[in-house]
């Protein structure tokens, strides 16, 4: 049996459906089976992210009604081998599945996939009710801002109150230069008001916004510190002991841009 | 004299991120309890009504508003300004 993780936020936009995206794929080049599922029933964006738009047929409401079988609806990614896409549907909303059709669909996946991750749509209504019916666990996007903590917290409340405890934190967007002059909150500050346990950080990248254009994911990109970030939390989720690195703001002078540079080179 | 610089350049106001920190926990300790500001209001005016059997107090001042007092534990603190005991109060 594989693991069923939710993929949330409460708050749109801290970067839920990258998160998510980084994640399998992460955790696909680390060999592991996984299956992508996109719950944002009509809002649906996973696919685009990971550079599959083009290929959906069939999606997570007509397997939910019958109207093809789930081999038909999984999309398998060619860059990946072990990486599978189940979208959402674009033209229904959120009502066209249930919590307990979601159990069953999970319980369905969980047989042959290693990783089950859900991305859960913004909110906290009927699709946030979907999309953590069958999940075993909880992965919480946030990041460092006051609006985007506050909402975390409410979704831990509501996901615990469901029986999904211990939810996991990804502090999303870290600004090491804010952070060291005092204009940002750092991750830590974020985890001990939260109260769960720091899954990862990432730093804010803007070769995020290149391999989003790209449908190309930074995690396998060896020179993205927003990449590096995602690869540590994936070997974490796949039970490795990887420390948290302390997002260095000191770049450490010329030689220090001079080592980094060989190392991304050999790595 | 170098060492006077960074003096002089620094910012005399609160680091942004401490002030961040301190709005999450005060909206985060109304949120858990899931207090609405109706419920505070009429737990603000029954301290007025009790109190006022005791005291004068200037009720336009009377502030009651909860405070996290650790990770997961919340006081209720209030401010009650008293303008002087009443009479039949300290007859008892």
């Amino acid at each position: 049996m594989g693991e069923v993780i939710v993929i949330t936020s409460g708050k749109g936009g801290v970067g839920k459906t990258t998160a998510t995206a980084n994640l399998g794929i992460g955790l696909a080049l680390l060999g592991k089976k996984v299956v992508l599922i996109d719950t944002d029933i009509g809002l649906r964006n996973l696919d685009v992210i990971v550079g599959l738009e083009n290929r959906i047929v069939y999606d997570l409401v007509d397997v939910v009604e019958g109207n093809c079988r789930m081999k038909q609806a999984l999309i398998r990614d060619k860059r990946y081998e072990s990486l599978y896409l189940l979208p959402a549907a674009q033209t229904k909303d959120k009502t066209a599945v249930s919590p307990d059709q979601m159990q069953r669909l999970c319980k369905e996946l969980a047989q042959d996939f290693d990783f089950v991750l859900i991305d859960c749509p913004a909110g906290i209504e009927q699709g946030f009710r979907n999309a953590i019916a069958g999940a075993d666990s909880a992965i919480v996007v946030t990041t460092p801002e006051v609006a985007a903590v506050r909402d975390a917290d409410r979704i831990i409340g509501l996901l615990e109150a469901e029986g999904k405890s211990r939810p996991r934190l990804i502090v999303n967007r870290i600004r090491p230069q804010m952070v060291k002059a005092g204009d940002m909150m750092a991750a830590d500050d974020v985890k001990d008001i939260l109260g769960v346990e720091l899954l990862g950080v990432v730093p804010e990248d803007e070769y995020i916004v290149i391999a989003t254009n790209r449908g190309e994911p930074v995690v396998a990109t060896p020179t993205s510190a927003a990449g590096r970030a995602f690869r540590d939390i994936v070997r974490r989720m796949a039970g490795e002991d990887v420390p948290i690195m302390p997002l260095d703001a000191d770049d450490g002078g010329f030689f220090g841009k001079l080592r980094r540079m060989f190392n991304a080179k050999e790595g | 004299m170098f060492a006077l610089l960074p003096k002089l350049f620094r910012r005399e106001k609160t680091r942004s991120r401490d002030i961040a920190m301190e709005r999450l926990r005060l909206a985060l300790v109304h949120d858990r309890v899931n207090v609405s500001p109706q419920t505070m209001e009429g737990l603000r005016q029954d301290m007025i009504y009790a109190i006022s059997n005791y005291m004068d107090v200037d009720a336009q001042e009377v502030a009651v508003k909860l405070t996290p007092t650790g990770a997961a534990q919340v006081a209720l603190v209030a401010s009650i300004p008293v303008n002087r005991m009443k009479k039949d109060a300290l007859r008892d």
